[in-house]
């Protein structure tokens, strides 16, 4: 047997410290040639760090890197690229209304016959070869606005590899993609390992791991806890590791005290988006919204919390029929929405806890007009610390939370309107594992006291341990209808490819 | 050691400060007709008007908007005051009128970009030309002038040796420091600035308060007209030329973000006080006024550029 090879990649006692957050400390990482390195840990375990070390988008504290036995400056984001590394992040560094090939070769245009100029046939020719050589059947012209969610990934991919990197980091690459093209992504990656690429790959979704990961690195508190072969571990073993704890019982049983009516939807339609949807959805129970993506499900608790216009259909609440314009009204009759991005449209980011608690009831804390801060800072702290958010201070903006920790706070704001018909989308969406359970548990404990819930979600296993009763959407229209408990994984995607329901 | 508390939540601002009591101590140095009695509230008279806009585009700026017809709006609300007083109505009468001009003004911009769903910057764009427009064809383009000296009292007067307007600065920023904390109108304005489809999916009504906020805009345009007139004695169809960038400069130098969301009342009235001192001791220093006007872009740039590097630190 040869020497032992050098790592490709040996990242060694990497510390980076934020005022009161110590968010790495200490930490490890080797990545070899040709190995799919998976990275795994909770949110706030400090891997994205890591990787924006890795990156050159953050500065270490303390600790070196090296690659190919060489250490290397990463001080900014163009040495890190020079030094064979790319990353791609969930949200694409795309230029949106650029071709394939403008794309590709931003910022490193072949040189036409005079300077200034590109060399645009080189261009289009450089770019077939490296979609060619991917595999990936993409017209180089085309415009990249006009590509779905997996073909621009393919494009980040091509462009990482055109600019030859040696070690390609993927941040949650599947979360937007359907299951046939995670399968697509996958088979690239694998001829990227055969090219020797080092791939590190970020994912919460635990089963892929199995299906592409060489090793596992778990991070967990800023600290790195062990690396393993993936073939050695079990995923109870790597969520033992994560969590420092197992989570065998992630969906408690519960027995839902199922009441009256609270919401009952008639023949909604939304020209091209919603066909003739009617449901109904009762106090004490949790209902799963499953399906595609692009099957209609936002959209529909977009229309029923009247953040879209619906052109046809009744809606009741607790009994009586309503007329929803705004999300204002919705919110006036008891609705709250979680919506599917947070960020975007879910949290004030650069604002602190307390203010988002109570921006959606701030009538709460007013008298006379006059708002008591202590009032809405005194509730948003028992909400707080109900849910169990972690943070150093309620004055915190929520920009600096992890995931799980905004999604609580998203949670705190209806829970402070005291909002009883609540519907979720994605609830766990960019979630660790742990953080998931509870707010597994949150989910179950609303409902236990009473509330209504729709749980729109991709996870199978999310859907089908939560849920009372599963409602399946396959392009606008409700496709089928199951029991929870009563129902395979493989019947509810049957029903949402659009098959005819088995049940 | 760490600081204490309060400076950490509140570091922008205190840098603001600190710039501040700097400026004023090198002035004092350079120059002894800085530090007097008189000097001060003359900066302070001079800031005033300055200072009543900014607050309005503070808010406005805050929501993630801009204003840039200010400036015209104070024009064409100070010549419908000097009109109404030259007509014989009551002073309060008239600076109603004047008033509600300007927030009518405010209120166009907040339609057009609120319903008409124009970006700020056009809407006001437009309106500034507009209401230089309307300004000139009421007067036929000539100054008004000639008022009771009661009206003048507004300029002139003085309560507890503290002149009239510097107490109407200070209780504009008073109440719009209030309104901004404590107040749901306040929480809004920040919330829509810092994400404004979160705060259409959490029941703000987003629309209203935005008209809203240009309403006050324009209405705090009027105020400063009123000052301006009752100071000069007379209301000039181009007054307020390009008065809307000393406000941004002043708003932006207090510390408020042009990306909305974050920012101060306080910080406002520090950065329009800055403006002033700085102007103040330069023409105390004998500076050319082209000089100056160097001085106080670079000043504008330098609080931006600190502003960017703070933030580039914390990576």
């Amino acid at each position: 047997m040869a020497l032992p090879e050098p790592p490709l990649l040996a990242m060694h006692g990497i510390a980076k410290r934020y005022p009161g957050v110590v968010a790495l400390d200490a930490v490890d990482l080797e990545v070899r040639r040709g190995e799919v390195h998976i990275l795994l840990g909770e949110n706030g375990a400090g891997k994205s760090t890591l990787m924006k070390v890795l990156a050159g988008a953050v500065r270490r504290d303390a600790g070196d890197v090296r690659i190919d036995g060489r250490p290397v400056d990463l001080g900014d984001p163009r040495a890190a690229q020079r030094a064979g590394v790319s990353i791609i992040y969930q949200e694409f560094n795309l230029v949106p209304h650029l071709s394939v090939a403008d794309n590709l070769y931003l910022g490193r245009e072949p040189r036409g016959r005079w300077p200034g100029l590109i060399d645009r046939r080189a261009q289009a020719r450089n770019a077939a070869r490296q979609l060619e050589a991917l595999g990936v059947a993409l017209d180089p012209q085309a415009r990249v606005a006009d590509l779905g969610v997996a073909e621009q990934q393919m494009v980040e991919v091509a462009k990482a590899l055109s600019i030859d990197a040696k070690i390609l980091v993927m941040d949650e690459p599947t979360s937007a993609l359907t299951e046939k093209e995670i399968e697509r992504l996958f088979a690239v990656i694998r001829s990227l390992r055969a090219r020797g690429v080092a791939v590190i790959y970020i994912s919460h979704r635990m089963e892929e791991l199995f299906q592409i990961g060489d090793r596992v690195t778990v991070m967990r508190d800023g600290r790195h806890v062990g690396t393993c072969l993936l073939a050695d571990s079990t995923m109870d073993e790597l969520i033992r590791m994560m969590v420092g704890r197992s989570l065998t019982e992630q969906f408690p049983k519960r027995t839902a005290r199922i009441g009256e009516e609270a919401l009952r939807v008639e023949g909604l339609n939304r020209r091209g988006v919603l066909h003739d949807i009617s449901f109904s959805l009762r106090r004490g129970e949790i209902v799963g919204l499953a399906g595609l993506m692009g099957s209609g499900r936002t959209e529909l608790a977009r229309a029923i919390f009247g953040a879209d216009r619906i052109d046809t259909g009744r809606i009741w609440l607790r009994g009586r029929a309503v007329t929803i314009g705004s999300p204002q009204q919705a919110i006036r009759e008891g609705m709250g929405f979680l919506t599917e991005d947070r960020k975007r449209q879910g949290l004030v980011l650069c604002r602190d806890i307390e203010e988002n608690t109570s921006l959606a009831h701030l009538g709460r804390f007013t008298r006379a007009g006059v708002l008591s801060p202590r009032r809405a800072a005194e509730t948003a702290g028992r909400l707080a610390a109900e849910l169990r958010v972690k943070t150093p201070g309620l004055g915190q903006r929520v920009v600096n939370l992890s995931g799980g920790n905004q999604q609580k706070v998203v949670l705190a704001k209806w829970l402070c309107r005291e909002a009883d018909v609540l519907i979720f989308d994605e609830p766990t969406r960019g979630i660790d594992v742990g953080a998931k359970a509870e707010i597994y548990q949150l989910i179950q404990r609303l409902a236990g006291e009473g509330r209504a819930i729709l749980m729109i979600s991709s996870e199978l296993p999310e859907i089908l341990g939560l849920s009372d009763r599963i409602l399946v959407m396959h392009r606008g229209r409700l496709a089928g209808e199951f029991r929870g408990g009563e129902v395979t994984p493989e019947q509810l995607l049957h029903c949402a490819l659009g098959a005819h329901p088995v049940a | 050691m760490m600081p204490p508390r309060f400076l950490v939540t509140h570091a922008r601002q205190a840098g603001t400060v600190a710039v501040f009591v700097v400026l004023c101590l090198i002035l004092s140095l350079l120059t002894p007709h800085f530090l007097t009695t008189s000097n001060l509230l003359n900066v302070a008279q001079q800031t005033v008007i300055n200072a009543v806009i900014a607050v309005g585009l503070t808010y406005v700026i805050l929501s993630a908007g801009i204003d840039l017809s200010v400036g015209s709006v104070l024009a064409l609300a100070g010549v419908v005051l000097a009109l109404a007083l030259q007509a014989g109505w009551p002073v309060p009468l008239a600076i109603g009128a004047c008033v509600l001009v300007g927030a009518a003004c405010g209120t166009v911009n907040g339609l057009l970009v609120a319903f008409g769903r124009l970006p700020p910057f056009i809407a006001t764009l437009g309106l500034m030309s507009v209401a230089r427009g309307g300004a000139l064809l009421v007067t036929d383009g000539r100054p008004v002038s000639g008022f009771d000296a009661s009206f003048r009292w507004l300029a002139t007067g003085e309560v507890l040796g503290i002149p009239v307007p510097v107490w109407c600065m200070l209780g504009v920023y008073a109440i719009a420091h209030f309104v901004l904390k404590r107040t749901k109108f306040g929480r809004y304005v920040v919330a829509i600035g810092g994400n404004e489809e979160a705060s259409l999916l959490s029941g703000v009504p987003v629309a209203a308060c935005k008209v809203g906020i240009y309403a006050l805009g324009g209405g705090l345009a009027a105020a400063a007209s009123v000052l301006l007139t009752a100071r000069l004695n007379s209301a000039q169809p181009i007054a307020g030329l390009s008065y809307e960038l000393d406000a941004i400069a002043a708003t932006v130098i207090g510390g408020t973000s042009l990306m909305g969301g974050q920012g101060s009342v306080f910080g406002t009235l520090v950065g329009a006080l800055i403006m002033g001192v700085l102007r103040n001791g330069l023409n105390l220093l004998g500076v050319s006024s082209y000089v100056q006007q160097v001085v106080i872009g670079a000043v504008i740039i330098a609080a931006v550029l600190l502003d960017s590097v703070f933030k580039g630190s914390k990576r």
